[in-house]
């Protein structure tokens, strides 16, 4: 049985904003479904005494104090944008009418 | 449907989100000011643009800040917990995710009492997580200057990244017809709580404290909820109640005609005091939340958090109610102070010398007129407390009358000076020279002899005439109990 259905890629693809075809769908499907496994074998080395660990550093409580202090000019800000509209980032309509 | 017929048959749930952004320096990730207003895009860097190779570290104060509010709130703080992503496509955030918390918040259990009419409801509090703030998106095109329809927007991530503090209520029931009502005690408990901690400026207006309101209605003698919807957009504390209100109506009106109520977040328009449908809801599992792999664990120490603890300042509620015993007012004009924003303000009138009973009734009387008039509310009127208290002093040593301390109370909030720079420049002194009282009520007699001869007459009720013109020729400066005693006497009449 496959980790990841079809259906399931075609719902992450929309959550994405992506637009695949029929056939980049079942190409990915099958694609992710391998990866997925390739994940879970890690699953199977972990043993009940290893805690689920979600980060590399065995550190807490990391903090910078509360100062401010200047970040970059809006020029620089905006130098990269693909699109620019009164010193704003200009992006594409994000809802349709019926969205 | 109309209220009153909608809770005959329903009742309501109530779930309140709130969004506190705090007062910190920095942002929440990043050392950008938080300026309010600023121009676009000018406290952005490469941490809350997103730029690759920038990393997160977290600010401590709005740490502090957090756990503080959850003691407050009565939460247990959690020994261990981690940040989230949640991940959603939507370009007010650039990372294409924001850094909140899921199911490990920093505070959660709480509880928070309110007063509504004289009656102790305790909003039990989930949880209170720490979060970013997005950025600001104008949507461009279209009619309405909404997301829908527009033909595309522009994003100023000024905001983007400031701390975001978000306490959830759990469900709250058995509030039956006041229900509005207790949305609106817990919103402003809840602002006066943050103002007390001085962690944040709570003004709804400029979006730094923002109500998302859930509300489901279930059939009477039903105990299953129905579904809930989430009206945003409320951005006065009587929109709260006015927003629960009306989605109480709108669903009534739907589930009695046999409709489903759809989960989805709607809007609120402050001009009809309605809500229309926003986007539906993307489910939790869409997020795609994880552990934030960018920030460590956040462990606090347990001595520090009982430090905290300690240090909190006296909560809203246990002032007022030690505030009313050391003035000794009623309930209801208690009530009344705290609905108009005027307890701090007597407060400090107070502080600055003033009795009790003289704060409250410049500040509940003619300062809250000339407020309402204006359209702001009392802590936004030109004057201070301890200008109040100075007026309250010259009435109580004679040098003024209440007609005279109006006037001056007019001149401060004119920009005129100091109370007593407006008594001098208007000359509002109360007239105490006898010589030119004495003057005054002779012209006074002369211009009435038919008044003055009634009192001659035994008829005294018509002095009232005689002191009234007295008033009149000092255009208010006499001392009215002195002049009658004065007219009396001139006219050879005891009383």
């Amino acid at each position: 049985m496959s980790a990841i259905t079809r259906d399931e890629v075609a719902h992450l693809a929309r959550l994405s904003r992506l637009a695949l075809s029929d056939e980049e769908l079942d190409h990915f499907a099958a694609q992710l479904d391998v990866i997925i496994g390739a994940v879970a074998r890690v699953a199977e080395v972990a043993a009940d005494d290893i805690p689920p660990t979600s980060h590399a550093l065995p550190l807490a409580n990391v903090y910078r104090p509360d100062e401010a202090r200047p970040g970059l000019t809006p020029e620089r800000a905006l130098s990269g944008a693909p699109a620019v509209e009164d010193d704003r980032f200009r992006v594409p309509r994000i809802l349709g009418e019926e969205a | 449907m109309p209220y009153d017929e909608a809770l005959e048959r329903f009742e309501p749930v109530l779930g309140l989100e709130t969004h506190i952004e705090l007062g910190t320096a920095s942002k929440m990730f990043c050392g950008c000011p938080t300026a309010f207003g600023a121009p676009p895009n000018t406290q952005v860097c490469p941490v809350c643009l997103a730029l690759p190779g920038s990393l997160p570290v977290a600010n401590a104060t709005a740490i502090e800040s957090t756990i503080r509010i959850g003691l407050a709130l009565n939460c247990s703080i959690a020994e261990w917990c981690r940040f989230a992503r949640k991940n959603y496509f939507y370009p007010d955030m650039p990372k294409n995710y924001q850094i909140s918390q899921y199911d490990e918040p920093l505070c959660f259990d709480g509880y928070l009492d309110v007063e509504v009419n004289g009656e102790i409801v305790r909003v039990e509090i989930e949880r209170v997580h720490l979060e970013e703030d997005t950025g600001k998106s104008t949507h461009v095109g279209g009619s309405t200057g909404r997301i829908h329809g527009a033909d595309y927007s522009i994003v100023d991530y000024n905001r983007a990244g400031i701390p975001l503090v978000e306490i959830v209520t759990k469900p709250i029931a058995g509030t039956d017809r006041l229900a509005p009502e207790v949305a609106r005690a817990y919103a402003t408990e809840l602002r006066e709580v943050m103002r007390a901690l001085g962690v944040s400026d709570v003004r709804m207006e400029e979006g730094s404290m923002r109500c998302d309101v859930n509300v489901s209605l279930m059939p009477r003698g039903s105990s299953e909820w129905g579904t809930r919807t989430e009206t945003k957009n409320v951005n006065s504390l009587r929109s709260v109640e006015r927003a629960v209100r009306s989605e109480i109506e709108r669903q009534a009106g739907i589930l009695a005609e046999g409709g489903r109520i759809i989960q989805e977040t709607r809007h609120f328009h402050e001009d009809t005091g309605t809500t229309t449908s926003g986007r539906s809801k993307e489910e939790a599992q869409d997020y795609r939340y994880f552990p934030e792999p960018d920030l460590v664990p956040i462990a606090p120490d347990r001595a520090w958090v009982t430090e905290l603890k300690a240090a909190l300042p006296e909560l809203p509620r246990v002032k007022r109610k030690r505030l009313q015993q050391e003035w000794g007012v009623s309930d209801l004009d208690m009530e009344a102070m705290h609905n108009a924003d005027a307890i701090d303000l007597v407060e400090a009138t107070v502080s600055a010398g003033a009795p009790p009973a003289d704060a409250r009734k410049w500040w509940m009387g003619e300062l809250a007129r000339r407020a309402n008039e204006a359209g702001v509310p009392l802590s936004a009127l030109a004057i201070t407390p301890d200008q109040i208290a100075r007026v309250c002093a010259m009435v109580a040593g004679g040098a003024l009358n209440d007609k005279l301390a109006r006037q001056v109370l007019e001149g401060v909030l004119n920009g005129e000076g100091s109370p007593d720079e407006v008594v001098a420049a208007r000359g509002l002194q109360i007239v105490n020279d006898e010589g030119e009282l004495s003057a005054i009520i002779d012209q006074v007699l002369a211009d009435n002899a038919d008044a003055a001869d009634k009192v001659r007459n035994g008829k005294i009720a018509a002095v009232g005439a005689l002191v009234g013109g007295v008033m009149k020729a000092s255009r208010g400066k006499a001392d009215a109990g002195r002049a009658r005693e004065l007219i009396l006497d001139k006219l050879g009449v005891s009383e």
